[in-house]
């Protein structure tokens, strides 16, 4: 590789990029199709953090969901570095709005459920403790799922995504249910590990500042059926902080894009 | 977090342990003595063998619990024990001395249909080889027959939940066959095994097959869906989605199964004693009560009991084991 001052050559070679082409999706609801997502188009560069913002229920999570490989769209094409997107793989991860740990297994064996997946665990286990470090989880590494608060079980979640050294992080309002404080503390937490770990982030929110704090580039979606309607880019380094102006202005844009009149 | 809770549970008998003299202990002791001396002075009403014997037994168990009482600074762990069981204790010393009083003494109950409770001691003393060999029969019996239906029941349940093509075929026999009780086919079973021993494991299979298949089955239909799609983007092929992941999740259904084919063991086990096999339990209460031993009879009954609890407690054993993750288990 031709070592360069450019951008792209700072980043670690697994990173993905993503392209969705005119992508549409329905499910059936009581025999009769429901449109969830409508032509939707959307680039993400390898190393990008752009966030998914929208009204709750207008399908960004199914648009995560086919881009983790869970479902196939109804119609259109979803690539990652130009391979059409056919099934799950480890390279590409969804950490769910709930963390959803198997509550059988102990916080480590959680964590390594992917490498266990593939066989790669009795080789690899150090990852499993490099990860939990990550989050901050090693002193809880024996205990079971019920004996975690909220914010500790959701980064359990992240530690058993991060283990697999994605390329690509799917988040599926991977914060939505933790209480404001710890919301606060894992959004720099989670930009951090972004920044370190250089995967490309994909995450859907519906929480504007949330999204102007983390992501390099904010997509707004209308309401169901889902369509683009502004890609927003939020050009200012890390870490941010809520009242800067630049950030204040975009808000408002978007609040007037989602058709909220700011007071 | 739950350390907390716990930590003030596990304190509270330390505080009241610090109480120098079990009174609780000391009671109970007092009426086993009552009760001995009752059985030892009082003249039977007719021959009882071991009355002394009895008598004995309930004056040191009696001596053993005004020790405890007493002592209760020189043997914590023996004296905390005691406290905890000496409510329970006393009512038997109660019971005892009330029973030996109806029977052997003033023959209150009709004989021969009530025994006194030195009886049981002369049926375990003069039976005890028949019925050991009782018990060992009837514990291969059902074990051979519950583990054979658990195993079968638990692969046909996982197969069904897991597989739609295995589900079309098998759900409408289980639907047809599985609600009829195992012992109306006692009659056909005899004729079509070649011995009452493998037809009574054949039925004790079948009993405990039915609810272990239905609950395996709903347990694995019933698995968080979430749970499949992490392990689907992490890597997971089929083999591990249904050993790691649905197996896991459906355990606390299958031991519900698991309880339920037990109990239902049971009663095929005894029916299958009395009406087809030459020995274990439920044949020594038949050939007992034809004998008109009726004190024989109470003494298996108490043994099957005990033998019933013993795997029932067994099984709660093994469960806690696997499903140690869960909280708030009922302990048993």
């Amino acid at each position: 590789m031709v070592v360069a001052e450019k951008h792209v050559e700072v980043l670690p070679p697994r990173a993905l990029a993503l392209d969705i082409e005119q992508v549409s999706h329905q499910f059936s609801l009581h025999g009769a199709p429901l449109p969830v997502l409508d032509q939707v188009d959307l680039h993400v560069e390898a190393g990008e953090f752009v966030a998914l913002l929208g009204p709750s229920g207008c399908g960004k999570s199914t648009l995560l969901r086919l881009v983790a490989g869970l479902d196939r769209p109804t119609q259109g094409r979803l690539l990652v570095d130009g391979r059409e997107i056919g099934k799950p793989d480890p390279s590409r991860i969804l950490v769910f709005q709930a963390p959803t740990l198997y509550p059988w297994r102990t916080v480590w064996q959680n964590v390594a459920v992917g490498l266990e997946a593939r066989g790669l665990l009795p080789a690899e286990n150090r990852r499993v403790d490099a990860a939990l470090d990550l989050v901050g989880l090693r002193a809880f590494a024996k205990a079971l799922p019920h004996q975690l608060s909220g914010g500790m079980s959701q980064r359990a979640a992240l530690a058993r995504a991060l283990v697999n050294d994605p390329s690509l992080l799917l988040l599926d309002e991977p914060l939505g249910q933790l209480d404001s404080l710890t919301r606060i503390t894992m959004q720099g937490e989670l930009v951090r590990l972004w920044q370190r770990a250089g995967f490309t982030a994909l995450m859907v929110t519906h929480d504007v500042e949330e999204a102007l704090l983390m992501a390099n580039r904010v997509i707004v979606f209308s309401p169901r059926p889902a369509r683009t309607t502004a890609s927003l880019t939020v050009d200012r380094p890390y870490p941010r902080h809520r009242d800067d102006p630049a950030l204040q202005a975009l808000r408002q844009e978007i609040f007037d894009l989602l058709g909220f009149a700011e007071a | 977090m739950s350390s907390l809770a716990d930590a003030q549970v596990v304190r509270r008998p330390h505080v009241r342990a610090t109480r120098s003299i079990g009174w609780g202990g000391i009671l109970a002791g007092l009426l086993w003595l009552g009760a001995a001396t009752l059985t030892a002075l009082w003249p039977n009403a007719d021959d009882w063998a071991y009355t002394d014997g009895l008598a004995a037994a309930e004056a040191m168990l009696g001596a053993g619990l005004l020790l405890s009482g007493g002592l209760g600074e020189r043997l914590p762990r023996l004296s905390a024990r005691t406290r905890g069981l000496a409510p329970w204790l006393g009512l038997l010393a109660a019971v005892f001395g009330a029973w030996e009083l109806a029977t052997a003494k003033l023959e209150l109950l009709p004989r021969p249909f009530f025994a006194p409770p030195q009886a049981f001691i002369e049926v375990y003393l003069d039976d005890w080889p028949r019925l050991g060999d009782s018990v060992l029969h009837s514990l291969w019996l059902l074990t051979t027959g519950y583990l054979i239906g658990a195993l079968g029941g638990f692969i046909t349940g996982v197969a069904i939940g897991w597989s739609r093509v295995v589900g079309y075929w098998v759900h409408p026999v289980l639907r047809l066959v599985g609600p009829l009780p195992a012992t109306a086919w006692l009659p056909l079973a005899f004729f079509v095994f070649p011995s009452s021993w493998s037809a009574s494991t054949f039925l004790i299979a079948l009993a405990t097959g039915f609810p272990v298949t239905v609950l395996t089955w709903s347990g694995i239909a019933g698995v968080n869906s979430a749970y499949y799609d992490i392990a689907r983007t992490l890597g997971a092929n089929e083999r591990f989605l249904v050993l790691k992941v649905a197996i896991p999740a459906a355990l606390p259904h299958v031991f519900v199964g698991l309880f339920m084919g037990l109990g239902a063991s049971f009663s095929v086990l005894v029916v299958a004693e009395m009406l087809g096999v030459k020995s274990g339990l439920g044949w020594y209460l038949q050939w007992a009560q034809g004998w008109a031993a009726y004190a024989n009879m109470y003494a298996a009954l108490l043994l099957m009991a005990l033998m019933c609890s013993g795997l029932i407690t067994l099984l709660f054993r093994v469960r806690d084991r696997a499903l140690a993750w869960q909280k708030g288990l009922l302990r048993w």
